[in-house]
């Protein structure tokens, strides 16, 4: 489903997170917002999620405007979304966490257990089905969270950093079931610290510095650009590569 | 969906006991442990399941309480009605108390002082309104029967009180095994990303407060029946509110059997401690307290958690 974000401005008191940031994902696609700390990623997260109100912009989803509409119905609507900072049910099995989420669309409890079962088996946590949620790894605890949003069968996914702290072995098991939930005509959008996993699955990249967006397009033509090296490695950086030649052997 | 078998049986061993024992003593013991165990159910389903910590669920056994006894002495109805009635009141002050906390997103300390409120207030409106006999409170007439929900042998009571308990077990064993379960241990462990997986968290806890509210209300209306006098710190007072939490913890929050052990062990405890004491008043309440502060110390989970290993850290871990 299309997701169309314009002019969206969050101020916390004199601070300004976010300045008049617009990006559209369109249906199908898997698009990324890269950034250095502190850029605003995840207070954009927060404003399409309906964790948060923007002071100013429209979010547009499927065509709708919902702008401001609180995250249980965006769920309900298929817009769902997961955390950086993992919010495991510690108390409930891992099953038990992800039929929660089963429950939106689904009333009967062995159904929903059901279903727990067959997206745990896609993230590769079948095994720990049983256990409390608590007892999982980091590793494990991002695949619940990617389990959990899936298991509300949503139609865009908002997937905030769902690879930061994997080794890379782990990262090489996530990429392939973030590239199948396009088959399944899930619309993805991700925000990504590992950059070569980033490079490797969007269609699109949006890079946001300070709260604004600096450049856009395909992740090849994104990394070249000297607005974004500058973000990354400090003004006047992408002279010094340049004069020293380092971008010749390509990104 | 786990059987509801073990429910079946506890009903059927409980049944005989009166003809089992001709003690009074035992038998009224026993009723006040049926009485209370389905008081801390009320909490359970509140607290335990929804993790929302009442701490003023006087204000649900008190409007039931006065309820029927209003219906009964001031409009003149019979006692089934004012079950009936107390029910639905408590419902109500359960909807009102419930709209008033969640729709403000309060919770946790808030919510506890909120709902204290709750009680308090009705505790100085039954003190002064005329409907509820103010200080003096209400006497309701003895007159055995039925029909009047009122008993001449301590057996009636037990088994009043013991199908109030079967039915306190069954609501909680059929919310833990469906889909607001479900949802309401979610709320409980991390109500953001509870409403990020689409559950809509005032809605959920409204459903989990009017059940919670509704059976303490039915509490309520049992001890009007069995004592036949209510003042307004009966019922409304702290103390009640207290019992209504004590049981829960002790036993178990979240589980469905906590709360029927937490109120058996405290009310053996309180037996016990009256016997060494001479009945010293108060002394019970020493008791209570020192074992609620080894249980919370020692087994976070109450004494229901005893068998069953768990991970050290399930309830460290929040990111």
């Amino acid at each position: 489903m299309r997701l169309e974000v314009e002019g969206i401005t969050v101020r916390f008191g004199g601070l300004t997170a976010l300045a008049d940031v617009a990006l559209t994902v369109e249906p199908g696609e898997i698009a990324a917002v890269i950034g250095p700390n502190g850029a605003g990623k995840t207070t954009l997260f927060a404003v399409i999620s309906g964790f948060l109100r923007p002071q100013a912009g429209r979010v547009r989803f499927a065509g709708q405007d919902v702008t401001g509409m609180p995250p249980e119905r965006l769920c309900a609507l298929g817009l769902v979304r997961t955390f950086q900072v993992t919010r495991p049910f510690a108390g409930l099995t891992v099953r038990e966490n992800i039929a929660v989420a089963a429950h939106l669309r689904h009333r009967s409890r062995s159904e929903a257990l059901a279903l727990a079962g067959r997206v745990a088996e896609r993230v590769h946590l079948a095994d720990r089905l049983d256990r409390p949620a608590a007892e999982l790894t980091l590793a494990g605890r991002k695949r619940l969270e990617l389990a959990r949003a899936l298991a509300t069968e949503p139609r865009l996914l908002l997937l905030d950093e769902v690879l930061a702290g994997l080794n890379p072995a782990e990262i090489a098991e996530m990429e392939p079931v973030i590239r199948g939930l396009r088959e399944d005509g899930i619309t993805v959008l991700l925000i990504e610290h590992v950059m070569q996993a980033v490079m490797r699955l969007s269609d699109r990249v949006w890079v946001l510095v300070g709260g604004r967006i600096v450049a856009s397009g395909p992740p090849a033509a994104v990394v070249r650009d000297p607005a974004v090296i500058e973000a990354y490695l400090g003004p006047g950086a992408a002279e010094r590569l340049e004069r020293e030649g380092a971008l010749a052997g390509g990104a | 969906m786990r059987p509801l078998a073990p429910i079946g049986l506890f009903a059927l061993l409980a049944l005989p006991l009166p003809w089992l024992t001709g003690s009074g003593t035992v038998l009224n013991l026993a009723t006040m442990v049926l009485m209370l165990a389905t008081l801390g159910q009320a909490w359970n389903l509140l607290g335990g399941m929804a993790g929302q910590f009442s701490f003023g669920h006087a204000a649900f056994f008190g409007t039931g309480a006065y309820a029927t006894a209003i219906v009964q002495i001031r409009l003149g109805l019979d006692a089934w009605t004012g079950f009936a009635a107390a029910v639905v009141a408590a419902v109500a002050m359960g909807a009102l108390v419930g709209f008033a906390s969640f729709r403000f997103r309060l919770r946790g300390s808030y919510f506890a002082l909120v709902t204290l409120a709750f009680a308090e207030v009705a505790r100085i409106l039954a003190n002064s309104l005329e409907v509820t006999g103010a200080g003096v409170g209400l006497l309701l007439p003895l007159a055995p029967g039925l029909d009047r929900l009122q008993f001449a042998d301590k057996a009636g009571y037990y088994w009043f009180a013991l199908v109030l308990c079967t039915a306190g077990l069954l609501i909680a064993a059929r919310i833990r095994d469906t889909r607001l379960g479900a949802r309401l241990a979610a709320v409980r462990e991390n109500e953001e990303a509870a409403r990020a997986l689409g559950v809509v968290a005032f809605a959920v806890k409204m459903q989990a407060i009017v059940w919670s509210a509704g059976l303490a209300g039915a509490v309520g209306a049992f001890y009007t029946q069995l004592f036949l006098y209510l003042d307004p710190h009966i019922a409304f007072g702290p103390q009640v509110s207290v019992e209504a939490l004590l049981g829960p913890i002790v036993g178990g929050t979240g589980s469905i059997w906590g709360p029927l052990l937490g109120a058996a062990v405290l009310q053996l405890l309180g037996e016990v401690t009256r016997a060494l004491t001479g009945g010293v008043t108060g002394a019970n309440l020493v008791a209570y307290g020192i074992v609620l502060v080894l249980i919370v110390r020692f087994f976070p989970d109450g004494m229901i958690g005893l068998g069953r290993p768990r991970a050290l850290d399930a309830r460290g871990v929040s990111g």
